[in-house]
Protein backbone atom coordinates (compact mmCIF):
# COMPACT_ATOMS: atom_id res chain seq x y z
CA UNK A 1 0.00 0.00 0.00
CA UNK A 2 1.19 3.42 -0.74
CA UNK A 3 2.25 5.78 2.27
CA UNK A 4 2.31 8.66 0.35
CA UNK A 5 0.43 9.80 -2.68
CA UNK A 6 1.35 12.85 -4.73
CA UNK A 7 -1.28 13.24 -6.79
CA UNK A 8 -1.38 15.80 -9.44
CA UNK A 9 0.47 18.26 -7.66
CA UNK A 10 1.54 21.44 -9.76
CA UNK A 11 2.90 25.24 -8.37
CA UNK A 12 2.61 28.33 -9.56
CA UNK A 13 3.91 31.67 -8.05
CA UNK A 14 2.16 34.37 -8.53
CA UNK A 15 4.17 37.47 -10.49
CA UNK A 16 5.79 40.00 -8.98
CA UNK A 17 5.16 43.72 -9.53
CA UNK A 18 2.38 42.19 -12.36
CA UNK A 19 4.79 40.29 -14.18
CA UNK A 20 3.51 36.49 -15.73
CA UNK A 21 3.06 34.06 -13.14
CA UNK A 22 5.58 31.39 -12.42
CA UNK A 23 5.41 27.81 -12.96
CA UNK A 24 7.60 26.32 -10.80
CA UNK A 25 5.74 22.56 -10.55
CA UNK A 26 4.07 20.94 -13.58
CA UNK A 27 1.86 18.79 -11.88
CA UNK A 28 3.42 15.67 -10.95
CA UNK A 29 2.05 12.36 -9.27
CA UNK A 30 4.15 9.98 -7.34
CA UNK A 31 3.22 7.03 -4.90
CA UNK A 32 5.69 6.28 -2.20
CA UNK A 33 5.72 2.46 -0.79
CA UNK A 34 5.51 2.02 2.88
CA UNK A 35 9.16 1.56 4.31
CA UNK A 36 10.44 2.65 0.88
CA UNK A 37 13.63 4.90 0.45
CA UNK A 38 13.30 7.56 -2.27
CA UNK A 39 15.14 10.29 -3.90
CA UNK A 40 14.27 13.14 -5.86
CA UNK A 41 17.07 14.16 -8.23
CA UNK A 42 16.95 16.97 -10.09
CA UNK A 43 18.77 20.30 -11.56
CA UNK A 44 19.18 23.31 -9.22
CA UNK A 45 15.28 25.13 -9.38
CA UNK A 46 13.56 22.48 -10.34
CA UNK A 47 11.12 22.85 -8.09
CA UNK A 48 12.06 19.46 -6.47
CA UNK A 49 12.26 21.22 -3.33
CA UNK A 50 8.92 22.99 -3.92
CA UNK A 51 7.45 19.50 -4.01
CA UNK A 52 9.01 18.36 -0.67
CA UNK A 53 7.76 21.57 0.99
CA UNK A 54 4.60 20.80 -0.24
CA UNK A 55 4.65 17.30 1.06
CA UNK A 56 5.33 18.92 4.16
CA UNK A 57 2.57 21.44 4.84
CA UNK A 58 5.31 24.29 4.20
CA UNK A 59 4.22 25.47 0.94
CA UNK A 60 0.07 25.00 -0.37
CA UNK A 61 -0.15 23.56 -4.18
CA UNK A 62 -1.84 25.38 -6.69
CA UNK A 63 -3.79 22.00 -7.64
CA UNK A 64 -3.56 18.59 -6.77
CA UNK A 65 -3.38 17.22 -2.97
CA UNK A 66 -0.89 15.01 -0.68
CA UNK A 67 -2.45 12.16 0.53
CA UNK A 68 -0.62 10.63 3.55
CA UNK A 69 -2.14 7.24 4.55
CA UNK A 70 -5.07 8.39 2.64
CA UNK A 71 -5.56 11.63 4.53
CA UNK A 72 -5.02 14.75 2.93
CA UNK A 73 -2.50 17.14 4.20
CA UNK A 74 -3.29 20.63 4.69
CA UNK A 75 -0.27 21.92 6.76
CA UNK A 76 2.45 20.88 8.53
CA UNK A 77 2.45 18.14 11.28
CA UNK A 78 4.61 16.28 13.56
CA UNK A 79 3.49 13.40 11.09
CA UNK A 80 5.93 14.29 8.46
CA UNK A 81 9.70 15.35 9.94
CA UNK A 82 11.74 17.20 8.09
CA UNK A 83 15.71 17.96 7.66
CA UNK A 84 16.47 20.81 6.25
CA UNK A 85 19.45 22.00 3.72
CA UNK A 86 20.18 25.39 6.55
CA UNK A 87 20.80 24.36 9.68
CA UNK A 88 17.59 24.50 11.80
CA UNK A 89 18.53 23.24 15.23
CA UNK A 90 17.76 26.12 17.85
CA UNK A 91 20.66 27.40 18.97
CA UNK A 92 19.05 28.35 22.72
CA UNK A 93 18.58 24.84 23.18
CA UNK A 94 20.86 21.91 24.14
CA UNK A 95 21.45 18.70 21.64
CA UNK A 96 19.12 16.46 24.35
CA UNK A 97 16.49 19.31 24.30
CA UNK A 98 16.27 20.36 20.76
CA UNK A 99 16.04 15.92 20.45
CA UNK A 100 13.02 16.66 22.87
CA UNK A 101 11.57 19.50 21.05
CA UNK A 102 8.80 17.81 19.39
CA UNK A 103 8.73 15.25 22.15
CA UNK A 104 7.86 18.04 24.65
CA UNK A 105 5.34 19.53 22.47
CA UNK A 106 3.43 16.82 22.36
CA UNK A 107 3.37 16.91 25.91
CA UNK A 108 4.86 13.43 26.76
CA UNK A 109 6.09 12.66 30.16
CA UNK A 110 9.68 13.97 30.84
CA UNK A 111 10.99 10.78 31.53
CA UNK A 112 9.42 9.12 28.36
CA UNK A 113 10.95 12.13 26.57
CA UNK A 114 14.59 11.76 28.10
CA UNK A 115 14.34 7.94 26.98
CA UNK A 116 13.79 8.46 23.31
CA UNK A 117 16.35 11.66 23.04
CA UNK A 118 18.73 8.75 24.56
CA UNK A 119 18.29 6.29 22.05
CA UNK A 120 17.88 8.36 19.24
CA UNK A 121 21.18 10.78 20.33
CA UNK A 122 22.99 7.50 20.34
CA UNK A 123 21.80 6.10 16.72
CA UNK A 124 23.23 9.27 15.31
CA UNK A 125 26.62 8.75 17.27
CA UNK A 126 26.39 11.95 19.28
CA UNK A 127 26.24 10.44 23.35
CA UNK A 128 28.51 12.87 25.27
CA UNK A 129 27.11 15.94 23.19
CA UNK A 130 23.93 16.06 25.24
CA UNK A 131 24.71 18.91 26.97
CA UNK A 132 26.54 21.22 24.17
CA UNK A 133 24.78 23.87 22.30
CA UNK A 134 24.57 23.13 18.46
CA UNK A 135 27.09 26.11 17.88
CA UNK A 136 29.51 24.46 19.21
CA UNK A 137 29.12 21.36 16.88
CA UNK A 138 30.53 20.93 13.20
CA UNK A 139 28.15 21.08 10.48
CA UNK A 140 27.75 16.96 10.28
CA UNK A 141 27.03 16.73 13.45
CA UNK A 142 24.54 19.11 13.58
CA UNK A 143 22.54 18.03 10.68
CA UNK A 144 22.48 14.38 12.52
CA UNK A 145 20.61 15.89 15.87
CA UNK A 146 18.44 17.26 13.21
CA UNK A 147 17.66 14.10 12.09
CA UNK A 148 17.47 12.41 15.65
CA UNK A 149 14.92 15.76 16.42
CA UNK A 150 12.73 14.62 12.97
CA UNK A 151 13.08 10.86 13.82
CA UNK A 152 12.17 11.35 17.58
CA UNK A 153 8.56 12.07 16.84
CA UNK A 154 8.36 8.68 14.94
CA UNK A 155 6.92 10.57 11.82
CA UNK A 156 5.23 8.15 9.51
CA UNK A 157 7.51 9.74 6.56
CA UNK A 158 10.62 11.93 6.86
CA UNK A 159 11.72 14.16 4.37
CA UNK A 160 14.76 15.53 3.22
CA UNK A 161 15.54 18.64 1.82
CA UNK A 162 19.31 18.40 0.66
CA UNK A 163 20.36 17.64 4.04
CA UNK A 164 24.44 17.16 3.45
CA UNK A 165 24.46 19.91 0.54
CA UNK A 166 26.42 21.93 2.97
CA UNK A 167 28.90 19.46 4.24
CA UNK A 168 32.18 18.70 2.53
CA UNK A 169 32.65 15.98 0.20
CA UNK A 170 33.58 13.20 2.47
CA UNK A 171 31.48 14.36 5.60
CA UNK A 172 28.65 13.74 3.42
CA UNK A 173 29.64 10.47 2.64
CA UNK A 174 29.68 9.41 6.26
CA UNK A 175 26.24 10.86 6.68
CA UNK A 176 24.41 9.11 3.73
CA UNK A 177 26.09 5.71 5.63
CA UNK A 178 24.92 7.12 8.66
CA UNK A 179 20.98 7.37 7.55
CA UNK A 180 20.99 4.63 5.46
CA UNK A 181 22.10 2.19 8.37
CA UNK A 182 19.48 4.42 10.42
CA UNK A 183 17.14 3.18 7.78
CA UNK A 184 18.22 -0.36 7.29
CA UNK A 185 17.32 -0.96 10.63
CA UNK A 186 14.25 1.29 11.54
CA UNK A 187 12.82 1.35 8.20
CA UNK A 188 11.22 4.69 8.37
CA UNK A 189 9.61 5.79 5.12
CA UNK A 190 11.87 8.59 3.39
CA UNK A 191 11.84 10.91 1.03
CA UNK A 192 14.57 12.49 0.05
CA UNK A 193 16.02 15.30 -2.62
CA UNK A 194 18.94 16.14 -3.63
CA UNK A 195 21.37 17.08 -6.64
CA UNK A 196 24.11 14.49 -6.31
CA UNK A 197 23.57 11.66 -8.72
CA UNK A 198 25.89 9.61 -6.70
CA UNK A 199 23.65 9.96 -2.99
CA UNK A 200 20.70 9.41 -4.88
CA UNK A 201 21.32 5.77 -6.29
CA UNK A 202 23.45 5.22 -3.15
CA UNK A 203 20.71 5.20 -0.38
CA UNK A 204 17.04 4.57 -2.75
CA UNK A 205 15.63 2.24 -3.69
CA UNK A 206 13.86 4.14 -6.53
CA UNK A 207 15.54 7.76 -8.31
CA UNK A 208 12.72 9.82 -9.37
CA UNK A 209 14.19 12.23 -11.88
CA UNK A 210 13.33 15.84 -12.31
CA UNK A 211 13.30 17.66 -14.81
CA UNK A 212 14.45 21.19 -15.41
CA UNK A 213 11.87 23.96 -14.52
CA UNK A 214 9.13 23.77 -14.86
CA UNK A 215 9.93 20.27 -13.14
CA UNK A 216 7.83 17.37 -13.52
CA UNK A 217 9.00 13.58 -13.25
CA UNK A 218 11.04 12.90 -16.11
CA UNK A 219 12.33 8.91 -15.18
CA UNK A 220 11.59 6.47 -12.62
CA UNK A 221 14.70 4.54 -12.18
CA UNK A 222 14.69 1.79 -9.66
CA UNK A 223 17.97 0.68 -7.92
CA UNK A 224 18.34 -2.95 -7.65
CA UNK A 225 21.64 -2.83 -5.28
CA UNK A 226 20.74 -5.44 -2.23
CA UNK A 227 20.86 -4.38 1.58
CA UNK A 228 22.72 -4.06 3.48
CA UNK A 229 24.96 -1.54 1.32
CA UNK A 230 28.39 -0.31 2.11
CA UNK A 231 30.32 2.79 0.56
CA UNK A 232 32.45 -0.21 -1.52
CA UNK A 233 28.79 -0.28 -3.51
CA UNK A 234 29.58 3.33 -5.16
CA UNK A 235 32.85 1.52 -6.94
CA UNK A 236 30.51 -1.85 -8.34
CA UNK A 237 29.46 -1.90 -11.94
CA UNK A 238 26.03 -2.11 -11.22
CA UNK A 239 26.24 1.29 -9.16
CA UNK A 240 28.70 2.85 -11.87
CA UNK A 241 26.56 1.79 -14.90
CA UNK A 242 23.41 3.25 -13.07
CA UNK A 243 25.34 6.27 -12.55
CA UNK A 244 26.39 6.35 -16.27
CA UNK A 245 22.72 6.78 -17.20
CA UNK A 246 21.53 9.18 -14.47
CA UNK A 247 24.42 11.18 -15.35
CA UNK A 248 22.98 11.30 -18.40
CA UNK A 249 19.45 12.04 -17.85
CA UNK A 250 20.52 15.27 -15.43
CA UNK A 251 23.27 16.68 -17.79
CA UNK A 252 20.27 17.15 -20.80
CA UNK A 253 18.48 19.02 -17.85
CA UNK A 254 21.22 21.10 -16.71
CA UNK A 255 21.90 21.70 -19.79
CA UNK A 256 18.37 23.14 -20.62
CA UNK A 257 19.16 25.90 -17.96
CA UNK A 258 22.69 26.14 -19.00
CA UNK A 259 23.03 25.51 -22.04
CA UNK A 260 22.61 29.18 -24.29
CA UNK A 261 25.73 29.83 -22.01
CA UNK A 262 27.82 26.64 -23.11
CA UNK A 263 30.23 27.78 -25.96
CA UNK A 264 30.17 25.02 -28.91
CA UNK A 265 28.27 22.60 -26.94
CA UNK B 1 47.19 49.98 11.74
CA UNK B 2 45.17 47.77 9.47
CA UNK B 3 41.82 47.69 9.22
CA UNK B 4 39.22 45.25 11.31
CA UNK B 5 42.55 43.77 13.21
CA UNK B 6 41.71 42.97 16.36
CA UNK B 7 43.56 44.32 19.73
CA UNK B 8 44.76 42.16 22.74
CA UNK B 9 42.37 42.70 25.83
CA UNK B 10 45.19 44.48 27.79
CA UNK B 11 46.18 47.27 24.99
CA UNK B 12 41.56 47.66 24.65
CA UNK B 13 42.05 48.40 27.95
CA UNK B 14 44.88 50.72 28.69
CA UNK B 15 43.41 52.41 25.29
CA UNK B 16 40.65 53.08 26.74
CA UNK B 17 41.67 54.17 29.98
CA UNK B 18 44.21 56.61 28.17
CA UNK B 19 41.18 58.65 26.08
CA UNK B 20 40.29 59.45 29.98
CA UNK B 21 43.55 60.54 31.18
CA UNK B 22 44.13 62.52 27.82
CA UNK B 23 40.51 63.83 28.25
CA UNK B 24 41.26 64.82 31.74
CA UNK B 25 44.57 66.52 31.39
CA UNK B 26 43.52 68.75 28.35
CA UNK B 27 40.76 69.91 30.83
CA UNK B 28 43.51 70.40 33.83
CA UNK B 29 45.01 72.32 31.33
CA UNK B 30 42.70 74.30 30.13
CA UNK B 31 41.88 74.91 33.52
CA UNK B 32 44.23 75.59 35.95
CA UNK B 33 46.39 76.95 33.35
CA UNK B 34 43.95 80.05 33.53
CA UNK B 35 42.97 79.79 29.85
CA UNK B 36 39.21 79.34 30.85
CA UNK B 37 37.36 81.36 33.38
CA UNK B 38 36.39 79.67 36.66
CA UNK B 39 32.86 81.16 36.25
CA UNK B 40 32.10 78.83 33.20
CA UNK B 41 34.30 75.47 34.30
CA UNK B 42 35.42 74.43 37.17
CA UNK B 43 39.02 72.51 37.15
CA UNK B 44 39.09 68.91 37.85
CA UNK B 45 40.31 69.71 41.76
CA UNK B 46 37.64 71.84 42.36
CA UNK B 47 34.85 69.73 41.00
CA UNK B 48 36.28 67.18 43.25
CA UNK B 49 36.32 69.04 46.00
CA UNK B 50 32.85 70.44 45.40
CA UNK B 51 31.74 66.56 44.88
CA UNK B 52 32.67 65.65 48.56
CA UNK B 53 30.44 68.55 49.90
CA UNK B 54 27.81 67.40 48.29
CA UNK B 55 27.71 64.42 49.34
CA UNK B 56 28.75 65.33 53.05
CA UNK B 57 26.88 68.45 53.78
CA UNK B 58 23.90 68.77 50.86
CA UNK B 59 22.59 65.05 51.52
CA UNK B 60 23.26 64.48 47.50
CA UNK B 61 22.98 60.61 47.94
CA UNK B 62 19.27 61.04 48.33
CA UNK B 63 19.25 62.76 45.04
CA UNK B 64 21.07 59.96 43.73
CA UNK B 65 19.08 57.24 45.28
CA UNK B 66 15.47 59.36 43.86
CA UNK B 67 16.99 59.69 40.52
CA UNK B 68 18.18 56.59 39.98
CA UNK B 69 14.55 55.26 41.65
CA UNK B 70 12.66 57.60 39.32
CA UNK B 71 15.15 56.14 36.00
CA UNK B 72 14.20 52.45 37.07
CA UNK B 73 10.41 53.20 38.23
CA UNK B 74 9.57 54.64 34.30
CA UNK B 75 11.91 52.45 32.39
CA UNK B 76 10.50 49.33 34.51
CA UNK B 77 6.89 50.40 33.57
CA UNK B 78 7.78 50.70 30.03
CA UNK B 79 9.22 47.33 29.80
CA UNK B 80 6.43 46.01 31.47
CA UNK B 81 3.84 47.37 28.99
CA UNK B 82 6.07 47.89 26.10
CA UNK B 83 7.74 44.23 25.71
CA UNK B 84 4.72 42.30 25.78
CA UNK B 85 3.20 44.67 23.01
CA UNK B 86 6.54 44.64 21.11
CA UNK B 87 6.10 40.62 21.14
CA UNK B 88 2.44 40.87 19.75
CA UNK B 89 3.24 42.84 16.81
CA UNK B 90 6.19 41.24 15.73
CA UNK B 91 4.71 37.93 16.21
CA UNK B 92 0.81 38.69 14.26
CA UNK B 93 0.62 40.70 11.80
CA UNK B 94 -3.29 41.87 11.90
CA UNK B 95 -1.69 43.30 15.28
CA UNK B 96 1.01 45.07 13.86
CA UNK B 97 -1.07 46.76 11.45
CA UNK B 98 -3.05 47.89 14.30
CA UNK B 99 -0.84 49.71 15.95
CA UNK B 100 2.46 50.09 13.94
CA UNK B 101 1.24 53.53 12.53
CA UNK B 102 0.54 55.30 15.50
CA UNK B 103 3.50 53.54 17.79
CA UNK B 104 6.30 55.06 14.45
CA UNK B 105 4.26 58.60 15.11
CA UNK B 106 4.55 58.97 18.86
CA UNK B 107 8.22 57.79 18.86
CA UNK B 108 9.03 60.94 17.22
CA UNK B 109 6.60 63.30 19.86
CA UNK B 110 9.35 64.31 21.87
CA UNK B 111 9.17 63.31 25.54
CA UNK B 112 10.03 66.57 26.98
CA UNK B 113 8.07 68.50 25.18
CA UNK B 114 4.97 66.88 27.53
CA UNK B 115 6.58 68.05 30.91
CA UNK B 116 4.18 71.21 30.93
CA UNK B 117 1.45 69.12 29.68
CA UNK B 118 2.18 66.38 32.69
CA UNK B 119 2.86 68.96 35.03
CA UNK B 120 -0.74 70.07 34.44
CA UNK B 121 -2.06 66.52 34.48
CA UNK B 122 -0.19 64.70 37.35
CA UNK B 123 1.51 67.61 38.98
CA UNK B 124 5.14 67.81 39.93
CA UNK B 125 5.24 64.67 41.72
CA UNK B 126 6.52 61.15 40.97
CA UNK B 127 4.00 60.76 38.87
CA UNK B 128 5.06 63.31 36.21
CA UNK B 129 8.73 62.33 36.20
CA UNK B 130 7.66 58.55 35.72
CA UNK B 131 5.53 59.82 32.54
CA UNK B 132 8.14 61.58 30.62
CA UNK B 133 10.68 58.55 31.19
CA UNK B 134 7.27 56.19 30.29
CA UNK B 135 6.35 58.52 27.22
CA UNK B 136 10.53 58.82 26.23
CA UNK B 137 10.98 55.11 25.97
CA UNK B 138 7.50 53.04 25.73
CA UNK B 139 7.15 53.62 21.83
CA UNK B 140 10.85 52.50 21.21
CA UNK B 141 10.80 49.43 22.93
CA UNK B 142 7.63 48.47 21.41
CA UNK B 143 9.10 49.00 18.02
CA UNK B 144 12.45 47.40 18.73
CA UNK B 145 11.08 44.63 20.44
CA UNK B 146 8.28 44.27 17.31
CA UNK B 147 11.26 44.25 14.42
CA UNK B 148 13.39 42.18 16.62
CA UNK B 149 10.30 39.13 16.90
CA UNK B 150 9.49 39.91 13.79
CA UNK B 151 13.01 38.63 11.59
CA UNK B 152 13.12 35.51 13.78
CA UNK B 153 14.53 33.18 11.12
CA UNK B 154 12.00 31.46 8.99
CA UNK B 155 13.46 28.35 8.76
CA UNK B 156 13.81 27.70 12.61
CA UNK B 157 9.49 28.34 12.55
CA UNK B 158 9.21 25.77 9.81
CA UNK B 159 11.46 23.80 11.32
CA UNK B 160 9.13 23.80 14.48
CA UNK B 161 6.12 23.49 12.48
CA UNK B 162 7.67 20.06 10.96
CA UNK B 163 7.75 19.07 14.82
CA UNK B 164 4.25 19.53 15.48
CA UNK B 165 4.28 22.84 17.58
CA UNK B 166 1.45 25.29 16.99
CA UNK B 167 0.77 29.04 17.20
CA UNK B 168 1.23 29.16 20.60
CA UNK B 169 4.22 26.79 20.51
CA UNK B 170 5.70 28.98 18.06
CA UNK B 171 5.55 31.80 19.99
CA UNK B 172 6.60 30.33 23.33
CA UNK B 173 8.85 28.11 22.05
CA UNK B 174 10.56 29.88 18.57
CA UNK B 175 10.31 33.40 18.82
CA UNK B 176 10.29 34.09 22.85
CA UNK B 177 13.49 32.14 22.63
CA UNK B 178 14.89 33.60 19.19
CA UNK B 179 14.28 37.17 20.64
CA UNK B 180 15.21 37.00 23.97
CA UNK B 181 18.82 38.32 23.99
CA UNK B 182 18.32 41.21 21.21
CA UNK B 183 15.22 41.61 23.85
CA UNK B 184 17.49 42.02 26.39
CA UNK B 185 20.26 44.56 24.59
CA UNK B 186 17.23 46.57 23.47
CA UNK B 187 16.43 47.13 27.15
CA UNK B 188 20.21 48.00 27.69
CA UNK B 189 20.30 50.94 25.11
CA UNK B 190 16.98 52.46 26.35
CA UNK B 191 17.87 52.43 29.59
CA UNK B 192 20.95 54.90 28.81
CA UNK B 193 18.14 56.88 26.88
CA UNK B 194 15.85 56.74 30.34
CA UNK B 195 18.38 58.22 31.83
CA UNK B 196 18.36 61.70 30.07
CA UNK B 197 14.40 61.68 30.24
CA UNK B 198 14.89 61.72 33.91
CA UNK B 199 17.18 64.85 33.87
CA UNK B 200 14.89 66.71 31.77
CA UNK B 201 12.07 65.96 34.07
CA UNK B 202 14.01 67.09 37.12
CA UNK B 203 14.95 70.24 35.39
CA UNK B 204 11.35 71.76 35.50
CA UNK B 205 9.49 71.52 38.40
CA UNK B 206 11.24 68.96 40.82
CA UNK B 207 12.27 69.56 44.60
CA UNK B 208 15.12 66.34 44.19
CA UNK B 209 17.33 64.67 42.19
CA UNK B 210 20.49 65.00 40.01
CA UNK B 211 18.77 67.07 37.31
CA UNK B 212 17.05 69.16 40.39
CA UNK B 213 20.83 69.80 41.86
CA UNK B 214 22.10 71.10 38.54
CA UNK B 215 19.39 73.22 38.17
CA UNK B 216 20.30 74.86 41.58
CA UNK B 217 24.17 74.85 41.44
CA UNK B 218 23.29 76.72 38.25
CA UNK B 219 21.39 79.43 39.93
CA UNK B 220 24.62 79.41 42.46
CA UNK B 221 27.02 79.43 39.40
CA UNK B 222 28.60 76.47 41.03
CA UNK B 223 30.18 74.59 37.55
CA UNK B 224 32.01 72.40 39.76
CA UNK B 225 28.65 70.79 41.47
CA UNK B 226 27.02 71.10 38.20
CA UNK B 227 30.00 68.93 36.11
CA UNK B 228 30.13 66.27 39.12
CA UNK B 229 26.56 66.01 38.48
CA UNK B 230 27.12 65.05 34.79
CA UNK B 231 29.70 62.72 35.81
CA UNK B 232 27.82 61.15 38.22
CA UNK B 233 25.22 60.10 35.93
CA UNK B 234 28.22 58.87 33.12
CA UNK B 235 29.21 56.81 35.97
CA UNK B 236 25.74 55.51 37.10
CA UNK B 237 25.10 54.79 33.13
CA UNK B 238 28.38 52.60 32.94
CA UNK B 239 27.72 50.78 36.19
CA UNK B 240 24.45 49.55 35.04
CA UNK B 241 25.20 49.26 31.30
CA UNK B 242 28.37 46.87 32.85
CA UNK B 243 25.83 44.76 34.86
CA UNK B 244 23.37 44.94 31.81
CA UNK B 245 26.02 42.65 29.83
CA UNK B 246 27.76 40.90 32.56
CA UNK B 247 23.53 39.46 32.94
CA UNK B 248 23.16 39.21 29.30
CA UNK B 249 25.90 37.18 28.93
CA UNK B 250 24.83 34.94 31.66
CA UNK B 251 21.40 34.60 30.60
CA UNK B 252 22.14 33.77 26.88
CA UNK B 253 25.59 31.88 26.81
CA UNK B 254 24.16 30.44 23.44
CA UNK B 255 24.22 33.56 21.66
CA UNK B 256 27.29 34.91 22.34
CA UNK B 257 30.12 35.25 19.35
Amino acid sequence: MSKLVIDGVGRTFPGVHGGAPTLALTPVSLAVADNDFITILGPSGCGKSTLLRIVAGLDRPTEGRVLLDGAEVSGPGADRGMVFQSYTLFPWLTIEENVRFGLREKGLPVAEQASIARHWIRKVGLEGFERHYPKMLSGGMQQRTAIARALANAPKILLLDEPFGALDHQTRGLMQELLLAIWESEKTTVLFVTHDIEEAIFMASRVVVMSARPGRIKADVAVPIAHPRLYTVKTTPAFSSLKARLTEEIRAEALKVEGAALPGD
Amino acid sequence: MKPLVPVSRARKVALGIAFFVVFVAAWSVATLGGFVSKTFLADPLTMLVEGWELFAKHGFAYDVGITVWRVLGGFVLAALFGVPLGIAMGAFKPVEAFFEPFVSFARYLPASAFIPLLILWAGIGEAQKLLVIFIGVFFQIVLMVAVTVGSTRRDLVEAAYTLGAGPRGIVRRVLLPSASPQIAETLRLVLGWAWTYVIVAELIGASSGIGHMITDSQALLNTGQIIFGIIMIGLIGLVSDFAFKWANQRMYPWALH
